[in-house]
């Protein structure tokens, strides 16, 4: 095998993970869009969001600490203890439940028949609401944010280790795998069998698919559509919550964290906003596309010898250019409901 | 109170129960229009129960009364024999009212097969996580639900497209399927909001003999809307009629064909 080839093996092998990442936070604006016809802008900074959270119970952090000290002269922050993050978690997952309570207990139950774009947005207002609530609650410093999540969930240290010697015996050049995508890839593939369990299996599930489907004939069959989008909120709650850990262990718990929302609108431009399995295929596409694109063009001995030049940081524009290219030809995306105008 | 125990028999030799559902003095009204003007009837027991009128009469309306999608500004809805308070739909569901649409609304995504289980959403009880590990109870109560899913897919002669998308299915089997979904609810009331509108001929025999048989096997009391005059009167045990929001006629299929009010409204009448 040829070096380059052997090199962009591991590229492609490197944006399949990155696309992982992607997936997810696709797949929260899938749920909630499918069941509930709501862009959710909001999605990233529930990421954000819930990350926050969970860093905050782990190390033990008072919520709104600044506000009561400001209000009360006290000098609290800490309550001192460290929470297991097995814990951490679920009480996060509880916090998450609680959110998408009330954000349709708030907000969109009042909303419920209104246009598309005032659901929208609502959404908008939703995540500027959540970002100050989560800057009062934790603070806004940057925090870092342990994927070992406890003693024994974390990956080996030598997997990547044993995948670069693999390789190496094999083509004479070693892979580098970071572990953090290879967690994030099983993580990600245990998330989405245990959504299609739920939705294909259980009770719930069923009725969030007629949800899904047809609002009027839900309510016919008894199906109650406040319980079933508090539900859908909560899900999308947790998937943040799983994007949120991935990402904030990538790049540290920080307010720039709510932006990976744009990373995933050319997602769903490419998989189509009502289809799982595109959020999922989108995800991968997008994330093999732009470090494949940026491995061909910042090769001099490619693209400078087939364009007579090279361009560098094509990541930052490779995915909405890719998402233009789908809206002139397939606007429904790959996996999307085609839309059929009847005159 | 309301009579439970007088039933009576009807021309065919069916006996015909007491009293399921009552309407009294219905008024609905959409702003300052009046689309139904204090309306009483009473559904019974193991009846087919008819609503006519012609096109803007308030039938529908009236079955989205029943049905819990519309909330009447005046009257009391009696249930099985008690005041029904004010509820929303999914909750009028899961009392055992099953209800059909007009404009059809079926789960198209899905396949015939999981359209009509959603029908038995009402009658699953087990908990989320005994669902999901599939075990013991959630189980045993999957494979009931099925078997009564796929009894009524037979009975409606259906079983050749039961994993069929629903998308995909022409007109008049939508509105079967539609049926089915219904019926796996096991109702205590069922309301078919114009089962036959839009079929051929041929269809409309179909769909009659269903009813029919539907009524005859599971005893299940229907209440029906219908503008085809000619249908309604060989399917039903007793017929309402409705006009520009007040009932006009409310009897056996005989005594409302010969009333002249009815047949005012059906042929026109001069008004000089």
């Amino acid at each position: 095998m040829s070096d380059q080839l052997i090199y962009a093996s591991e590229v492609f092998l490197n944006g399949l993970m990155a696309g992982v990442l992607y997936a997810l936070v696709a797949l929260g604006f899938v749920l909630i869009f499918k069941a509930s016809g709501i862009f959710n802008f909001a999605q990233g900074v529930m990421a954000l969001f819930a990350a926050m959270t969970l860093v905050g119970i782990q190390n033990g952090q008072v919520p709104f600490a600044h506000l009561i000290n400001a209000i009360f002269g006290t000098k609290i922050h800490h309550f001192g203890w460290h929470v297991h993050s097995v814990v951490a978690i679920l009480l996060t997952v509880v916090v998450m439940i609680l959110l998408a309570w009330m954000v349709q207990r708030f907000i969109f139950k009042h909303l419920v028949g209104q246009e598309p774009i005032i659901l929208f947005m609502a959404t908008i207002g939703l995540a500027y609401l959540l970002e100050g609530v989560a800057d009062l609650m934790w603070g806004s410093e940057i925090k870092k944010l342990d994927v070992c999540l406890a003693e024994g969930t974390c990956l080996p240290q030598g997997i990547n280790l044993a995948i670069d010697e693999a390789t190496f015996n094999l083509f004479g050049y070693g892979f580098f795998i970071d572990n953090l995508d290879i967690t994030a890839t099983i993580i990600a593939i245990l998330l989405v069998t245990a959504l299609v369990i739920f939705s294909q299996y259980t009770k719930q599930g069923r009725a969030m698919r007629a949800v899904a489907d047809d609002h009027q004939a839900a309510l016919s069959v008894g199906v109650s559509l406040n319980y079933i989008w508090i539900l859908v909120w909560s899900v999308a709650g947790f998937v943040a919550l799983v994007a949120g850990i991935m990402w904030g262990a990538k790049s540290g718990v920080q307010f720039s964290l709510s932006l990976i929302a744009l990373k995933a609108l050319p997602v769903l431009m490419l998989g189509g906003f009502t289809s799982i399995p595109g959020a999922i295929v989108g995800g991968l596409i997008i994330g093999v596309g732009e470090k494949l694109f940026e491995f061909f063009m910042s090769s001099g001995d490619l693209a400078g010898a087939l364009f007579g030049f090279t361009m560098n940081a094509t990541e930052n524009w490779f995915a909405y250019v890719l998402a233009l290219i789908f809206l002139v030809f397939r606007p429904q995306g790959l996996f999307g409901e085609k839309i059929i105008e009847r005159v | 109170m309301l009579d439970q125990t007088e039933g009576y028999t009807t021309a065919d030799g069916r006996k015909i129960g007491g009293v399921v559902m009552e309407m009294k003095n219905i008024t609905l009204r959409f702003g300052g229009v009046e689309a139904i003007k204090d309306i009483s009837f009473d559904i019974r027991e193991g009846e087919i129960r008819a609503i006519i009128g012609p096109n803007g009469a308030g039938k529908s309306s009236m079955l989205n009364v029943i049905s819990g999608f519309y909330i009447p500004q005046e009257g009391q809805v009696f249930y099985k024999g008690a005041p029904r308070p004010q509820m929303k739909p999914f909750e009028v569901a899961r009392q055992g009212i099953a209800r059909t649409f007009q404009n059809i609304a079926l789960f198209e995504g899905m396949t015939v097969l999981d359209n009509v289980m959603t029908g038995r959403l009402t009658h699953m009880k087990t908990g989320l996580w005994g669902q999901a590990i599939w075990k013991g109870k959630a189980e045993a109560e999957e494979t009931a639900n099925r078997e009564v899913a796929e009894k009524i897919i037979d009975f409606l002669e259906i079983q050749a497209i039961r994993k069929t998308p629903v998308a995909r299915l022409p007109y008049g089997l939508k509105k079967r399927v539609e049926l089915a979904r219904a019926l796996a609810a096991e109702p205590s009331l069922l309301l078919l909001d114009e089962p036959m509108a839009g079929m051929n001929v041929e269809e409309k025999e179909d769909m009659s003999r269903f009813i029919l048989d539907v009524n005859d096997e599971f005893g299940t009391t229907i209440a029906l809307i219908e503008h085809d005059m000619g249908v309604v009167m060989d399917l039903s045990d007793r017929v309402v009629v409705m006009d520009y929001g007040k009932k006009i006629g409310d009897g056996t299929p005989d005594d409302v064909r010969n009333n002249q009010d009815v047949i005012d409204a059906y042929l026109g009448v001069s008004h000089d």
